[in-house]
Parts: structure tokens; sequence; C-alpha cells
């Protein structure tokens, strides 16, 4: 499960911490301790962190808390609040277009997963009635192209491209220009992965974003990322500007830091997660199920009621 | 390998900077090494994901090491560090080719992490050696991933054996490997589906790979390659360990160093499951693979400007 390690780790120390009754500074600081050495070994970032740990000291060092007849049960309380705002607050679906079709450009590192989550998501809206449209517009990495149409076929859903010798701006363009003939209303537009501090590229972005002006801008993230998640999310962030973050590979071991820096990085929601290679694998992104679920869900929550 | 140090230095330019920089203003901004000093080194570490666990036994070390030969100047501190990171990282391990052809190489790996590519830089830089290279396309699942590595058997100028997508993927490997008997080839590099490690109906698929090749070629594989992507953070070591299990990985190749990513998670499968790494990706052009070096990566990573 995601956040297992978290979650074991946070119920340890606060398993230990609820055992001591009456609690000192000096317990407090060895528990969070603990917390940050947990929040490390699930790859969240280290600042992130450290602020973290800053708000959590803060507000659990008054006297209410201490020396409150439950000290640790209200300092269960106080990580659980901050690790939901961590994640944000409420659910985020994806902007439609009040007026005409809605586009939808999915950026991210080489490898991250963009094609085979712009294919979840036309079967995702399909489902729902949408008429999407997959554009493929990735002409660098060898048959990028064909894979997007292989994934339209499976789900039956059209696909347009020029070939790997057009630009992907004038792809873009064009892909646009052929929804509206064909009433398609949702276009997805798979673009090549690139590296953030590649400028050449991260220009060619911004002209298609230019070019297409899209509703969504969707960083698609590898949920495995170490600390590099939120330089890769900030340079995106500020080359480009996100609307939304989807988190893939999620239906491994991951302890799943990367969901919990991002967000606090650009400050943009996670919309969806991936949790599979099969193309029905896609899934609304909770952040305050989630933050319940790295405490143990059940577990915690039950401790926090009998404490 | 002759040309490996000045591109990589200029590849991880970046990583560089910020890990020299950090290091830098570290030693100077403190006068004695205290624990306020530890604890930033400690945090040095720690974002280039070399983990918890890996970055405190660095850590005792370098303290047990300052305690022994009474060091009390920071900027000592850096020369330690860099000998005990090369010291973990160990002998440089070279890849290992059989003593009478084909030499039979299985690369494996989670999701998107570059093994496809990995495979196509690899039979192109062994054509450049003159050796005779097939390929086997044993990603039957993956949408175009025969396609994909088409294109590189064409760019690297190799022989390649397909099936049908959706096709056993053991069959293809069987086939593989008896067109190289058959054809003379040098060496086989087996590509196979991205899979999780956690997922053990297709570990299972990989250790039935491994199997045919064992007992198609005797001591084959020669090289089982776990390639990773160098932004995973901890998660690498569960992979590791669990390719590891299931088909007795003998080298890491580490992919995507030419991004930000410093890869450091590689200190700590060193030290925790004792696989070398053995090549390392800078890039997705066919000459963007090079032989790993411990010395090299570690100088590379603390290296001044204009040090050679
Ligand atoms: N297990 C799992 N695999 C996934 C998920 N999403 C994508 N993948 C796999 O990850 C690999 C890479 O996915 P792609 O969609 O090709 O990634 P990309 O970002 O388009 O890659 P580039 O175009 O090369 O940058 C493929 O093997 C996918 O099947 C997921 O949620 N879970
Ligand atoms: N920048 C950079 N990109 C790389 C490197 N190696 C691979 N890539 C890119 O990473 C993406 C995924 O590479 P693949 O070779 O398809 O990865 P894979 O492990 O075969 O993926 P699956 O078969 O889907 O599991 C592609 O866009 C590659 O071009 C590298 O060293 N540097
Ligand atoms: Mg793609
Ligand atoms: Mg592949």
């Amino acid at each position: 499960m995601l956040f297992q390690g978290l979650a074991e780790k946070l119920q340890e120390t606060f398993k230990k911490l609820r055992g001591k009754g009456k609690l000192t500074e000096n317990d407090l600081k060895a528990a969070l301790r603990e917390v940050r050495l947990a929040l490390l070994e699930a790859d969240v970032n280290l600042a992130v962190v450290k602020n973290f740990i800053g708000r959590v000291w803060e507000r659990s060092l008054g006297a209410e808390v201490l020396e409150s007849l439950t000290p640790a049960q209200q300092i269960i309380k106080i990580v659980k609040e901050e690790l939901t705002a961590l994640m944000g607050d409420t659910r985020s679906g994806i902007n439609f277009s009040a007026t005409g079709p809605t586009t939808i450009l999915l950026v991210g590192l080489q490898g991250g997963g963009k094609t085979t989550t712009a294919g979840k998501l036309a079967l995702y809206y399909k489902k729902q009635g949408k008429r999407p449209l997959l554009v493929g517009a990735d002409v660098y990495r060898p048959a990028a192209i064909k894979q997007l149409e292989v994934l339209a076929g499976q789900i039956d859903v059209p696909f347009f491209s020029l070939g790997a010798d057009a630009s992907p701006v004038e792809i873009a363009r064009r892909a646009v220009e052929h929804a509206q003939r064909q009433s398609q209303d949702l276009i997805l537009v798979d673009t090549a992965g690139r590296l953030h501090i590649d400028e050449e590229l991260m220009a060619e972005l911004r002209s298609m974003k230019e070019a297409v002006e899209p509703q969504e801008v969707i960083l698609v993230v590898d949920a495995m990322t170490g600390q590099d998640a939120v330089n890769v999310a900030r340079a995106f962030q500020e080359e480009l500007g996100l609307t939304g973050v989807i988190l893939t590979k999620l239906d491994g071991d991951t302890r799943g830091g990367a969901a919990l820096s991002v967000k606090s990085v650009t400050g943009c929601p996670i919309k969806f997660v991936g949790t599979g290679e099969k193309l029905d694998t896609l899934q609304p992104f909770y952040p305050d199920r989630m933050a319940a679920r790295i405490l143990g869900m059940g577990d915690v929550l039950s401790l926090i009621e009998r404490a | 390998m002759v040309a490996f140090f000045p591109k990589l230095k200029e590849t991880l330019a970046k990583t560089r900077e910020s890990f020299v920089s950090k290091v830098t203003q570290l030693v100077r901004r403190h006068d004695k090494i205290d624990e306020d000093f530890y604890e930033e080194l400690e945090e040095i570490l720690l974002q280039a994901d070399v983990g918890v666990a890996a970055t405190s036994r660095l850590i005792d070390a370098v303290r047990a090491d300052v305690k022994k030969k009474k060091i009390g100047n920071p900027e000592d501190v850096r020369l330690l560090l860099r000998e005990r990171m090369e010291e973990l990282l160990g002998e440089n391990a070279p890849l290992q080719f059989a003593t009478a052809p084909p030499t039979v190489i299985l690369v494996v790996g989670v999701n998107g992490v570059g093994k496809t590519t990995t495979i196509g830089k690899l039979a192109y830089r062994l054509r450049q050696e003159g050796r005779r290279v097939l390929l086997a396309a044993a990603d039957t699942f993956r949408a175009a991933a025969i396609e994909q590595l088409e294109v590189w058997r064409e760019r690297a100028g190799a022989d390649i054996v397909k099936h049908q997508p959706g096709s056993d993927s053991a069959a293809v490997v069987y086939d593989a490997l008896q067109a190289a008997r058959k054809r003379g080839v040098d060496v086989v590099i087996i590509d196979t589906a991205g899979r999780l490690h956690t997922k053990t109906n297709l570990m299972e698929e990989l250790r039935k790979i491994k199997r045919v090749v064992s007992r198609e070629i005797p001591g084959a594989p020669h090289e089982v390659l776990l390639v990773v992507d160098a932004a995973t953070g901890q998660n690498a070591l569960r992979q590791a360990e669990l390719f590891g299990e299931a088909t007795d990985v003998t080298g890491i190749v580490l992919t995507k160093l030419d991004g930000t990513a410093k890869g450091g998670v590689v200190l700590a499968i060193r030290e925790e499951r004792g696989i070398p790494v053995k090549l390392i990706g800078t890039g997705e052009r066919p000459e963007d693979l090079k032989v790993f070096d411990g010395k090299e990566f570690v100088a590379a990573l603390f290296a001044e400007e204009g040090e050679e």
C-alpha cells in the first residue's frame, strides 16, 4: 500500500508517545525527530520536512497541548491536520471550458507516464460522456506517436498526429482545429518527456501553450521520485505555469513522499493518481483521505479515540 | 571510457554546483566541527537521496575519522567524506563477457526508467567496438515497445528477434538465443517489460526468462542489469532487493544523470545490497552511455571550478 512504511513508522512513534502519559518538551523533540526520519525515508523533500516539523513543534509546544490530559492525542491531531494541509485540502478535478473544447497539455520528465496517463484520462472521461481526442505530439522519443495510437485503438478513442517530422506546436494547433471539426470536446495532448533544465524544450512547451491556450497544464510525476521532485515541479511551474499534478505508479510500494512535496512547492492540486499500466487505473485524489491513510487511518484515528 | 570524465563533469555541472557550493558554504561557515556542522552535512547527503541509513553510517564513519585523526578544520572533512564515499562505491566493476560467445545480458527494472533506451545505447557502443549484437524484444506488453526497440536496432546496426505484441516473452528469448547461436552473434541483449517489483506474477515471469537463458546457454546470463532512474528516491532500495531476489542482479545502470537528480541512492544500494553501478545514462542520444567509475563519480561531485 502507498505510504505503508510511513504509516507504520508514524504509528510506532505515536504509540510510544501515548504510552508515556504526560509529555515533556524532550519527549516531543524525540518524537518529532522520529517523524522527521520517517518522512525523509518516505522521500518527502527535506525543506518540506523541516517546515512541517517546525509547524508541528510550534503548535504542540504550548501548555494547552503538553500539559493537557491527552497530549499524545493532541499531537497526532496536529500532525494529521498539517499532513492534510500539505496535500491540499479538497478534491480538485479537471476545469472544463464552458464554451468550447477543453484542452489538456500533459508535461513532465522522461518516462514519468505521460503517454499512458493521456490514454487513461481519455478513457476516464469517455466513460463520463465526453468525446476525447488523443493527440500525439511527442516527435522525439522513438515510436512515441505509435504508442499513443495503439492506446487510442485499445479504448476506441480518435487519435490525431502529423507524424514525427512535424513540429509539436503545429501538431497541437492543428489538433484543436481537427477536434472542432469533428466536435470532439476534450483534447489530450501528449508531449515528449524533457528535463526541466532543457531550455530549448521548455521554450517549445511554452510555444505549445501559447498556441492552444489549454485549460489545463498537468505535470505528470513518478511517485517514486526522490528529493529532486521539488526542483522539477518548481521548474515546470515557473517556466510554464501548471494547473495540476498527476502522480503515477502508485501501485507499487513507494512511500510516496513526492505526493507530499510537490503540492506544497507548486501550490497545484494533485488531481489524479495512476495505479497501474492498464488504462482503467486512474483514480481521483482525495487529500484528506490520503492523510488519514498515512496515519494508519483506522488505527491512528482509533488511537485518538481511545486515548 | 577515455572521454568519460570531462563529459561526466559537464553533465554533472548542475549537481556539482549545488553539491559543491553547499559543501563549500558549509565548511566556510563553520570554524569548528560541531553538532551543527554534522547536521548540515547530513542534510546535504539526504538531499542527494543517499537516504537516512547510508547517510548516518557515512557521517558516523567521518565522525570516527575526525576523532581518531584529531581533525579540527571543517575543510578537511570534505576530503574525508569524499574518501568514505569512494570507499563505499568500491572497485569499479566492468561488464562481464562470456569466454565463448554469445554473451547474454538481461535488462530489468521498473516502468519507464530507461531500459529500452539503455539497450539501444549499449548495442550502439558494442557495435562500435565491432561486436555482433542481437536484441531480444521480450517486452511484448507495452504499447509500441517493439517498434521503439526497432528504431534503436536500426540506429545501432544490430539484429533483432521479435514476436507479435502480447506473445510469451520467454518464447521470444528462446528464439533469440537460438538465432544468436546460429548466426554467431557476440552479444544478446534482452529487453523486458517494465514492472513494479511488488508484482509477484510479473517477477515470476522474469524468473522464467532467466531460467530459459540459463538452460539454453550454460553460464548465462552473464549480466543482469537493473536500470534505475537517477531521480528515484529510497524506493530504489526495494527495487534492488526484489529484482535481486528474482534475478540475481549483477549491476546497476543509473540513467538520466543529465538532469538535476544526484543519484545518491546508488550509495545506499551499494551499501545495503552490495550491487555495483556499471553504466550511467546521460542523455537520449546513442552515445549518451558511459562506463561508471566510482572515483570519477565522487570527484565530479566534489570538483571545484577549474580542477581536473
Ligand atoms: N505500474 C505502473 N506503470 C505505469 C503507470 N503509469 C505509466 N506506467 C508505465 O510507465 C512506463 C512509462 O510510461 P509512459 O506513458 O511511456 O511515460 P512517458 O512519460 O510518456 O514517457 P516519455 O514519453 O518517454 O517521456 C510504461 O511502462 C507505462 O506502462 C502506473 O500508474 N503504474
Ligand atoms: N534525459 C535522459 N532521458 C533518458 C535517459 N535514458 C532514457 N531516457 C528517456 O526516458 C524515457 C523512458 O525510456 P525507455 O527506454 O522507454 O524506458 P523503459 O524502462 O524501457 O520503459 P518501459 O519499457 O515502459 O518500462 C524515454 O523518453 C527515454 O528517451 C537518460 O539517460 N537521460
Ligand atoms: Mg510518452
Ligand atoms: Mg522499454
